[in-house]
């Protein structure tokens, strides 16, 4: 973001509804867990209102939402590479662990 | 430059201007130098190494006294001895001697260059990437010295053995780290330098190639270094807090139930390894694939055949060593339709890598070849690295890797990749670059002279590896297999690979004479003495401080070699006018 | 010098970006795959053990880390904030938001310790469990993330600020890049929190 084209009033407006939202979004989290759901659903809805703080963050305080095409395409590779490093370590060991207990 | 800037220039401290510098040039040549000294004393652990292998429980004979009691009582190597040099060989050769040498001095001393920048983006960085490295290097260095030696666990580190080896595991994780560091520091400056500070003109289709290289290998530095970061701090985690990260439950040592706690997993280690060390194996080719091309495209006199799909198949090969690492996993009993895809990505990635190779040879064809020393390294590098190359598919595959896994055989190939394909490449780049960075050319009789030898002995080394391999001979083995039924009829090769070792080692003699003797060649070589056309040649040979006397401007792509519309067989990038003879250039 | 290296303040035409920008972002991509690395392992333990604990078993306390996430998130609104100060001229209010940022950082750090220091009262190491393992693992090269990007704030709050009378440009950039920094040490923090916590 280059400082001389943005609405600095508007963006700052921004800043106060994503940290709204933020706030919601950790009071939702600890709310979940005293859903006491079963672990898959609560995994799931945990990291789904983690993942959606996450990206307000990314966005707006990080100013991706108008960030130029290099930043776009390095982040896109880290985030593939990311879920690589993170799933398919797991999956060559399904033969080995009891996903069940 | 201005007259005024000169001298303010001049007025640099000698610290400032050879130790600390911020020039990339400087830095480059700190790196070349670094990584050769560490590149020959890990040379020099394995030639002690193959000792013990051609001649078992002998006593070294003269040297071997030197090492002390807890080394080598009398003269014989101690198994613990062996584990460490064997452990600090790989780890010294690989991350302080050809990653260093082909990023951090090629990389650092010509991409800024050939882009046609005046430094790095971030000289302060690079000065710090430096230092880091040297002081991994140290630690590395000194963990010989702490109580139990070195590390002994292999390069690859592995737990519950690492996890439970004395002292000198920490230090080579800590080692480990500031070599990580260092890489990371490098690499965002290399992509930023390569994104940032193109001269004009300069699109990325006109490129050289080693600029390519250097750009994809930068992106495998950045996102494959840090898992094995982390991977570091668990096991150190491990080591110091004992924590089970990696430690098994269950797991007896010595007679005793181990106290791991939970259950941790030695393969967590593995996956987080060679995360790392997969993509690890192409910044240690890429460059060097870089450098030939350059050098071939030099002394072939032609333009590179196929520039455009080698750009394309570069990119798709750095992508794509990202997924192929559990390749090196077949035998940790992981399930089968993950090797199935493990086998696949890595039967697929051979092919950019073949693509890469024959464009290579395909422009030798009908090209005027001078055979300068530079040269004959670039073209044994082909035959070498598609030994190495080929010799990898059955590794690839689980099936035939069950038998090879472990053996000399995986040594031989990863060998014929790195020593004979990759350092001849570095060896090429060293005698092409040496009069930019000297201005002064080495002696082609030297060069000569230590080509020959090199090569004969190199296969001397790693073919009967092959051999041995294929008989079953695992490598690791104190004794070289001594005692296995199954090795003895591939036991006498032991002999002949030390034999060449020891001959190799003769063979860098010319090369050692030959880099500090031409420093005092009379004859100085111009700026451009191949007649390239590359950025790196519009420069004054040694280039100054920043570089270019002037901002050079790119009008056309990287290798315009006899190019029919023009008197000269060469037409620079750097030159706007395509009739013009290029005298001004050559000065 | 003899040639001043372009595109330090100034964004490159053709890319849009300046070398800070750039280089900050390449750093977190790595910083992507770092945590990548810990969380891949904190997977791989969780659903291989063959005795998994949660955090609950160990007290840890939820209350705190929920405060710490606010302190957090705070400190991260009050960053942009201090960036957004700069982009108005507004000096003093900067050095009011960026002293708010590094007192969270601060807040959080001592919240921290405040946890650590009960589950060591408690008997509770790194080598106690696998999980505890994880806990102190992942939470501590955090927190090393947090220290570091305080201490660069600090100073850009202190010493460094002398800058915005030189180069006021150039200043405003690297308050934006150490706010990029900071944001992603926010952001790995909203993931630990569930995941060690809750989870």
């Amino acid at each position: 973001m280059s400082h001389h084209d943005i609405d600095i009033d508007k963006t700052v407006r921004t800043y106060m509804l994503v940290f709204g939202a933020l706030i919601i979004g950790t009071i939702l989290t600890v709310a979940a867990s005293y859903l006491h759901l079963p672990p898959g659903p609560g995994i799931a809805l945990a990291l789904l209102i983690a993942c959606a703080k996450g990206s307000l963050v990314v966005l707006f305080f990080m100013h991706l939402i108008d960030e130029k095409k290099f930043i776009y395409w390095l982040m896109g590779l880290a985030v593939v590479f990311f879920a690589f490093e993170l799933f398919v370590p797991l999956l060559t060991e399904l033969d080995n662990i009891n996903l069940g207990s | 430059m201005s007259d005024h800037e000169h001298e303010h220039h001049e007025e640099l401290s000698f610290w400032r201007k050879y130790v600390f510098s911020t020039d990339h040039k400087v830095i480059g040549i700190q790196y070349t130098i670094t990584a050769l000294i560490f590149l020959f004393f890990g040379f020099t652990l394995m030639m002690l190494m193959r000792w013990q292998l051609a001649f078992p429980g002998k006593a070294l004979p003269i040297i071997g006294a030197l090492f002390g009691p807890d080394r080598m009582p009398g003269g014989i190597m101690l198994p613990e001895f062996y584990n460490q040099l064997g452990a600090m060989h790989g780890t010294i050769m690989v991350f302080m001697g050809v990653v260093p040498l082909a990023v951090g001095g090629f990389g650092n001393f010509v991409v800024p260059l050939q882009i046609g920048a005046p430094d790095m983006t971030f000289p302060r960085l690079n000065m710090l990437s430096y230092w880091c490295y040297f002081v991994g290097g140290v630690i590395m260095f000194a963990s010989f010295f702490v109580p139990g030696g070195a590390a002994q666990s292999g390069w690859t580190s592995y737990p519950p053995l690492s996890d439970i080896a004395t002292q000198g595991q920490t230090w080579w994780l800590c080692g480990m780290m500031a070599l990580i560091f260092s890489s990371l520091l490098g690499a965002i400056n290399f992509i930023t330098t390569i994104i940032q500070l193109r001269a004009p003109g300069l699109s990325f289709f006109r490129f050289p190639f080693f600029v390519w290289a250097q750009f994809v290998t930068s992106f495998l530095l950045l996102l494959a270094f840090p898992p094995l970061q982390a991977a570091s701090f668990f096991q150190l985690m491990d080591r110091i807090f004992g924590t089970s990260f990696f430690m098994p439950e269950g797991l007896v040592i010595s007679g005793e139930l181990s106290a791991a706690t939970g259950g941790g997993s030695p393969i967590l280690w593995q996956h987080l390894f060679w995360f790392l060390a997969h993509p690890e194996v192409y910044v240690l080719i890429l460059p060097a694939l870089g450098i030939v091309a350059e050098v071939i495209a030099n002394n072939t006199r032609r333009p590179i055949w196929g520039y455009k799909s080698m750009v394309y198949s570069l990119i798709f090969l750095g992508f794509m060593s990202f997924i192929v690492w559990a390749h090196h996993m077949f035998l940790t009993g992981m399930g089968s339709s993950m090797s199935a895809f493990f086998q696949t990505t890595t039967m697929i990635i051979s092919i950019p890598s073949v693509i890469i190779l024959t464009a290579l040879i395909l422009s030798l064809w009908g090209g005027s070849i001078r055979f300068t020393t530079p040269m004959l390294f670039a073209l044994a590098f082909l035959p070498m690295f598609g030994i190495g190359g080929l010799t990898g598919l059955p590794l690839g595959l689980a099936s035939t890797d069950i038998h090879l896994h472990d053996t000399y055989y995986v040594i031989g190939h990863f060998h014929y990749v790195v020593a004979p394909g990759t350092l001849f490449a570095m060896f090429a780049g060293i005698y092409y670059w040496y009069p930019k960075a000297t201005g002064r050319k080495m002696s082609d009789f030297l060069g000569k002279l230590h080509f020959w030898p090199s090569l004969i002995f190199m296969n001397g080394i790693f073919m009967p590896m092959m051999i041995q391999g294929l008989a079953g001979m695992q490598r690791r083995l104190y004794d070289g297999g001594e005692i296995y039924a199954h090795t003895q009829t591939a036991l006498h090769w032991h002999k002949v690979i030390s034999i060449s070792a020891w001959g190799l080692a003769l063979a860098q003699i010319p090369f050692i004479i030959n880099f500090f003797m031409s420093l005092r060649n009379p004859k100085t070589a111009g700026d451009n003495p191949w007649h390239s056309t590359t950025l790196e040649w519009a420069a004054p040979s040694p280039p100054p401080h920043g570089n270019f006397t002037e901002l050079p401007t790119v009008y056309r792509a990287a290798y315009e070699y006899s190019h029919p519309d023009h008197d000269e067989d060469y037409l620079p990038q750097f030159q706007a006018d395509r009739q013009a003879k290029p005298a001004a250039a050559t000065t | 010098m003899s040639m001043a290296i372009p595109y330090t303040v100034e964004p490159r035409p053709d890319t849009g970006l300046n070398n800070v920008k750039i280089g900050i972002w390449l750093f977190l991509a790595s910083e992507v795959m770092l945590f990548g690395g810990l969380f891949a392992g904190y997977i791989i333990l969780r659903v291989g053990s063959t005795d998994w604990l949660p955090g609950s078993h160990f007290g840890l306390s939820v209350p705190l880390a929920f405060t710490n996430t606010l302190v957090l998130i705070t400190s991260s609104v009050t960053m942009v904030m201090a960036w957004a100060s700069l982009i108005r001229k507004d000096f003093s209010k900067y050095r009011l938001y960026m002293g708010i940022t590094v007192l969270c950082g601060l807040g959080f750090m001592v919240i921290k310790y405040i946890e650590y220091t009960s589950k060591f009262s408690h008997g509770y190491y790194p080598s106690t469990h696998i999980f505890l393992a994880l806990y102190f693992t992942l939470t501590g090269l955090h927190g090393i993330h947090v220290i570091a990007g305080m201490s660069y704030n600090a100073y850009l709050w202190g010493p460094g600020a002398k800058m915005w009378e030189t180069a006021p440009e150039q200043f405003t950039n690297r308050v934006e890049a150490s706010g990029l920094f900071w944001h992603f040490v926010d952001l790995v923090w909203i993931f630990l929190f569930p995941v060690l916590y809750l989870l």
